[in-house]
């Protein structure tokens, strides 16, 4: 099979799977990105088709959303709070560091494919601002050190 | 003799090492032939002291904190697990002034207990409310909820009572209760406390909802940010289906309730209730026009309950001492508890829960222990990115509903931000107008093209761009966005900016 046949089956998988849920499109999408890191225009019209819906619709669907992604992620994506507990612990200067340590943006992966930066608006975690996750590991009050330290661990470990 | 242990697996706690350190102690107990049985318990919610470790001796529990993995050999060697001396020993947790002087009724069991156990649950008064609830009848189970005064902690404070009975006396088929766990609000976390350190009170306090209401069927919207949740929720919820606390006919009452996590997508709008009954239904999270309130039509056109993860883990303990118990915390119109999150530069951020009534500077000053960076605090953010920045002149203000409204600033769900002197609130009023451009649904003009538009108006003003025009064009489209928004994303962005115009001028470059 090839690439795109292999993943065209996996999605109408987890659609047949999940569509007869009330509201299953949220679901479903979650489902996609969690096995695939991303939803691919390919898989549109499979799960388009399964609940019956326009593609216009799920691609609707789709963009609202920050956290559904169109684009394939880098090997880690990076989750950086943005919002104001941990601005007010130095998450400016943070950002700064970490955008030039990557040497890319928000919204952007690294040439390597390593990482991928996302803002965030708020972990949880703002008793220890400033705050960030990197793959589903939560860390608090990071600073410049820390952050190369576990970006450092992180390449150790891929 | 084994000995019991604790370290938490709240998140926070993880982001500051726990994971590590219940690893090492396990590691190092193996070691040396010492028993251990460690239990991943909730947070105290003393983040600078975390991640916190505890040892149960026949005094009590004994904390020992901040502890990281190289203080792990240490305090074996300290014989910490009989409660011995150390450098990290804090005495006993229960004596810890930041915990003693707290009035906690809804995170009464949150750090003491497994959260995923359920024995460990019934073991500390769990599911006594829902036991009396099976014997009440559905309007009594509603009175006890309006009488005990509870408002929806999740930012618009309206009445619990009051909307349950709404649902309540619209006849349908199907109805709905929904939990709020969007927790999209910067410097909140106890929502997320809640659902991982003691998920099964949400759990009850739904089902006690489902039971009043008449709703076979609960959804729990939970943001997509809160994977430990997640799985200490899923974990739960299996557990109480197992165990007949969920299911067809609970505890055998032949009544059914149905739990379910739903997961958002990282969309802040989508924790305005309408929005999220779209995003529920598999839609883009517009904004609906109300009326229809959601107690009559709501998620697929049906009566719904929505509310917030505190005012529904809030219900067990109103339904098990009853509504005049709860009532007689708090002042005023605001009665009961609130768990206040203490956040930002603060020496001592964490969970707080008192009765309403409390002064801000108490707060701050007295729990919070000042600023992190030891300089001195110039504003705080209180009731997340919709709710205003209070100078010092206003630290002495209690926290209450009525009295924050007075001031035009809002408790919202008790998140308590603080900043110091280094502070740019021009900065962060084009913060907010960003924040709202972002995460704006789009349906309304004023929020979609006016934030956009306050966006640009800060940055000239921050450029110090022709100050006598711009800073009336900020005013008066706040004006239009206070005042022709569809919700309070739109409606409320006024709030950050124009407290911070108005009590920091200077920042702004204009006079005061
Ligand atoms: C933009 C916006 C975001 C909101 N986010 C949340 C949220 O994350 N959690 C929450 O409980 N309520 C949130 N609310 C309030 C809800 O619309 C609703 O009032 C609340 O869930 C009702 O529950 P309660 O009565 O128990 O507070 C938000 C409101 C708006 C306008
Ligand atoms: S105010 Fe903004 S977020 Fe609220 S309905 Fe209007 S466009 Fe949507
Ligand atoms: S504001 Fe950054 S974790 Fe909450």
């Amino acid at each position: 099979m090839t690439d795109t046949s292999t993943m065209l089956s996996t999605v109408q998988a987890i659609a047949t799977a999940l569509k007869d849920k009330p509201g299953a499109l949220l679901p479903i999408l979650h489902g996609v990105q969690d096995t695939l890191g991303y939803i691919p225009a390919d898989s549109v019209p499979v799960i388009a088709k399964a609940l019956n819906l326009s593609r216009a619709e799920v691609h609707g669907v789709i963009s609202f959303y920050h956290y559904f992604r169109e684009t394939p992620p880098g090997k880690q994506i990076i989750q950086l709070c943005r919002a104001e507990s941990c601005q007010s612990m130095g998450s400016k200067h943070l950002e700064a560091h970490v955008k030039a340590k990557l040497g890319i943006d928000f919204h952007e992966t690294t040439v390597d494919g390593a990482f991928s930066l996302e803002p965030v608006y708020c972990l949880g975690n703002c008793a220890c601002s400033p705050a960030l996750q990197i793959g589903t590991d939560i860390y608090g009050r990071v600073s410049p050190e820390l952050f190369d330290e576990l970006i450092a661990n992180t390449e150790a470990a891929a | 003799m084994i000995k019991t242990l604790y370290v938490p697996c709240d998140s926070s706690a993880i982001s500051l090492g726990a994971d590590r350190v219940a690893a090492a102690i396990l590691h190092e107990a193996q070691q040396r032939g010492i028993r251990v049985n460690l239990i991943r318990n909730g947070s105290r919610g003393m983040f600078w002291l975390e991640p916190l470790v505890e040892v149960d001796t026949a005094q009590g529990r004994i904390a020992y904190g901040p502890v990281q993995t190289k203080d792990v050999a240490s305090l074996f060697d300290a014989d910490f697990t009989n409660g011995g001396d150390h450098a990290l020993s804090l005495g006993l947790t229960e004596e810890l002034e930041y915990l003693k002087r707290q009035q906690r009724l809804t995170f009464a069991r949150i750090g003491i207990t497994d959260p995923v156990c359920l024995d460990s649950y019934i073991a500390h008064n769990g599911y006594q409310g829902l036991n009396n609830a099976l014997n009440m009848a559905q309007a009594d189970i509603v009175k006890a909820v309006t009488d005990s005064g509870l408002r929806g902690r999740g930012g618009a404070a309206f009445p619990t009572g009051i909307k349950w009975n709404t649902v309540l006396n619209t006849p349908s088929e199907q109805k709905y209760i929904i939990c709020n766990a969007d927790e999209g609000d910067s410097g909140t976390f106890s929502d997320r406390m809640v659902m991982e350190g003691d998920p099964f009170v949400l759990i009850e306090g739904m089902t006690i909802a489902g039971l009043a209401v008449g709703a076979s069927q609960g959804y729990i919207y939970l943001r997509v940010e809160y994977p430990h949740a997640h799985k200490a929720l899923t974990t739960a919820i299996d557990k109480a289906y197992a165990a007949g606390y969920l299911g067809d006919s609970v505890l055998g009452s032949g009544k059914a309730f149905h739990l379910e996590v739903r997961l958002g997508a990282g969309a802040y709008v989508c924790g305005e209730e309408t929005s999220l009954m779209e995003s529920l239904e598999g839609k883009r999270g517009l904004v609906r026009f109300k009326p229809p309130l959601p107690a009559i039509k709501g998620l697929f056109g049906q009566p719904t309950v929505v509310n917030n993860v505190i005012s529904l883990a809030s219900v067990p303990i109103i339904l098990d001492k009853g509504g005049d118990y709860y009532r007689d915390f708090g002042m005023g119109r605001s009665r009961g508890t609130l768990p206040i999150q203490l956040a930002g530069n603060l020496k001592r951020g964490g969970l707080v829960e008192l009765a309403f009534g409390l002064t801000l500077r108490e707060l701050l000053y007295d729990f919070g222990g000042g600023s992190a960076t030891g300089r001195p605090i110039k504003a705080v953010q209180v009731g997340g990115p919709l709710g205003a920045y209070l100078p010092e002149s206003q630290f002495d203000t209690p926290l209450d509903y009525e009295s924050f409204a007075a001031i035009w600033a809002v408790v919202g769900h008790g998140g308590v931000v603080a900043f110091d002197d280094t502070a740019d609130m021009a900065e962060l009023a084009r913060y907010s107008m960003e924040f709202c451009a972002i995460e704006s649904c789009g349906k309304c003009t004023p929020c979609r093209i006016g934030s956009t538009r306050g966006m640009e108006l800060m940055d000239d003003i921050i450029a110090g761009n022709d100050l006598s025009k711009n800073v009336p064009l900020l005013r008066s489209l706040c004006d239009t966005l206070l005042n022709g928004s569809l919700c309070a994303l739109g409606g409320m962005t006024p709030y950050p900016v124009l407290s911070a115009l108005n009590h920091f001028p200077q920042d702004f470059g204009v006079e005061a």
